[in-house]
């Protein structure tokens, strides 16, 4: 099986390299058309500034190929956001995978800290979505690692919210795609089981 | 809502590409290995570990790269590093190496503008900002050099600089409970929270199960940082857990 990850200015993607590594996969770290195109699953991982990553993504047309992807497709953190219709981080148009807008998150009290860092439970959404093939077999209390300050609201592609500050997307899922706002490749075994699920769809 | 985890974070000490204090714990091959070491701690439930390099020679601190390299390849946790950072560029060799946090001590405290540096390179998640300190007649103190030279600088004023100067977390080691096993600074840390609003680390006082509730509830921190009850296996990261789940913190399990 070939995994390829899509190369841009985003930030850490060797953690996903790594992580895929011990699932004994070594994934191809790409910024090329063909490559993706026929690669068997791809990976879409970010961190980092909306707005200048959709500003590389166009430069390069890599915003088009992805969005033509017919293979499995991972959005990871930011890599979710991009894959919605637009980010508040910079105002900016994104890949428009999902009909969504990406909001920023505003404490409301003293508690509430922005980036939010650390370990949530997701719950995973309705009973259609209980057998969600990325989703499957996470036992009852995944707990994933999330790092970020902006947010996908809850949409008809949501299938696990978070709740801090207010419910939101956890992971969203259309056709092919696939999106986490965690990191599955930090997450523990949690996030291990997610990532093979993903290989195994 | 805040519906973070309760963080437990191992620490461990390195000096040459080796674990120091690592010898008790139980069923491992090597412990003397930090990579192996840590392993054990994630699969035990830890949620986060630190590595401090505790080497001061440029030959160890070469080592303690390279160490970064495998920890980032073997282990499916977030990790921090620290010791020896005095500058951009070992932050920079820091996290191409693999490292996801960075923590960094006597050198803020000397040039203030390298956390303005490094959250403007990397983003405020990257950077912890360690405050060393104790309680000196009328007020809590910053010390830096592993405790050996006290500053001027107290320790809520420079809690707030440091927050208002972009670090995304303090990991405060009260060096009157550091090693005595009587529980943490609670009040203090209460004060650290009440002035800074972002994520406080504990460190310093871990004897027993019980301490971790109290910096939890009392202490508000974020996460609790310890070293030897969980090295000499005193505590283990599942049992206290579960303890902790039972009263009504959140950890994750």
């Amino acid at each position: 099986m070939t995994v390829a990850i899509v190369k841009y200015n985003a930030g850490n993607i060797y953690s996903v390299v790594n992580a895929l590594r011990r699932l004994g996969i070594q994934s191809i770290l790409t910024d090329d058309a063909e490559t993706l195109r026929k690669a068997d699953k791809v990976i879409f991982p970010g961190q980092g500034n909306a707005l200048e990553a959709m500003a590389h993504l166009r430069k390069y047309r890599l915003d088009e190929e992805i969005k033509n992807l017919t293979q499995p497709v991972l959005g990871i953190c930011v890599g979710q956001q991009l894959l919605c219709k637009h980010s508040k981080e910079g105002d900016v148009d994104c890949i428009g995978i999902f009909d969504a807008v990406v909001e920023k998150f505003h404490p409301v009290a003293h508690e509430d800290k922005v980036p939010v860092m650390g370990w949530q439970k997701i719950e995973i959404q309705g009973e259609q979505y209980q057998g969600n093939n990325l989703l499957k077999g996470l036992g009852e209390h995944p707990y994933v690692y999330f790092l970020h300050s902006y947010y996908v609201p809850i949409t008809s592609y949501t299938i696990a919210t978070a709740n801090y500050i207010l419910p939101y997307s956890a992971c969203m899922q259309k056709d092919n795609f696939y999106a986490c706002q965690f990191h599955p490749e930090k997450s523990g075994k949690t996030g291990e089981r997610i990532l093979q699920n993903f290989l195994d769809l | 809502m805040n519906a973070l985890a309760k963080r437990i974070i191992p620490c461990l000490d390195v000096k040459d590409g080796k674990t120091v204090k690592g010898t008790n714990f139980v069923n491992l091959r090597n412990a003397g290995d930090p990579v192996e070491l840590g392993k054990a701690y994630s699969d035990a439930g830890a949620d986060e570990l630190v590595f401090l390099d505790i080497t001061a020679s440029l030959e160890g601190r070469k080592t303690f790269t390279n160490m970064v390299e495998r920890v980032a390849k073997e282990i499916n946790i977030p990790f921090t590093v620290g010791g020896g950072v005095n500058e951009l560029a070992d932050v920079d060799r820091l996290l191409q190496a693999g490292a996801d946090k960075v923590s960094i001590n006597s050198a803020v405290l000397c040039q203030p503008d390298l956390i303005n540096q490094i959250t403007n390179h990397y983003g405020s998640q990257v950077c912890v900002c360690a405050i060393d300190a104790r309680y000196d007649k009328d007020d809590w103190y910053c010390y830096i050099r592993g405790g050996r030279e006290k500053t001027g600088r107290k320790l809520f004023e420079w809690a707030k600089e440091v927050a208002d100067r972009g670090a995304g977390e303090i990991l405060f080691t009260s060096m009157d409970h550091d090693g005595i096993k009587q529980g943490f600074a609670n009040e203090a840390l209460a004060q650290l929270s009440e002035i800074v609003s972002i994520p406080i680390i504990a460190s310093g006082g871990a004897g027993k199960e019980e301490h971790f509730k109290d910096v939890f509830l009392q202490g508000k921190a974020d996460a609790a940082l310890a070293a030897s009850v969980f090295h000499f296996g005193e505590l283990t990261i599942p049992h206290l857990k579960q303890y902790l789940k039972k009263e009504g913190i959140n950890v994750r399990i």
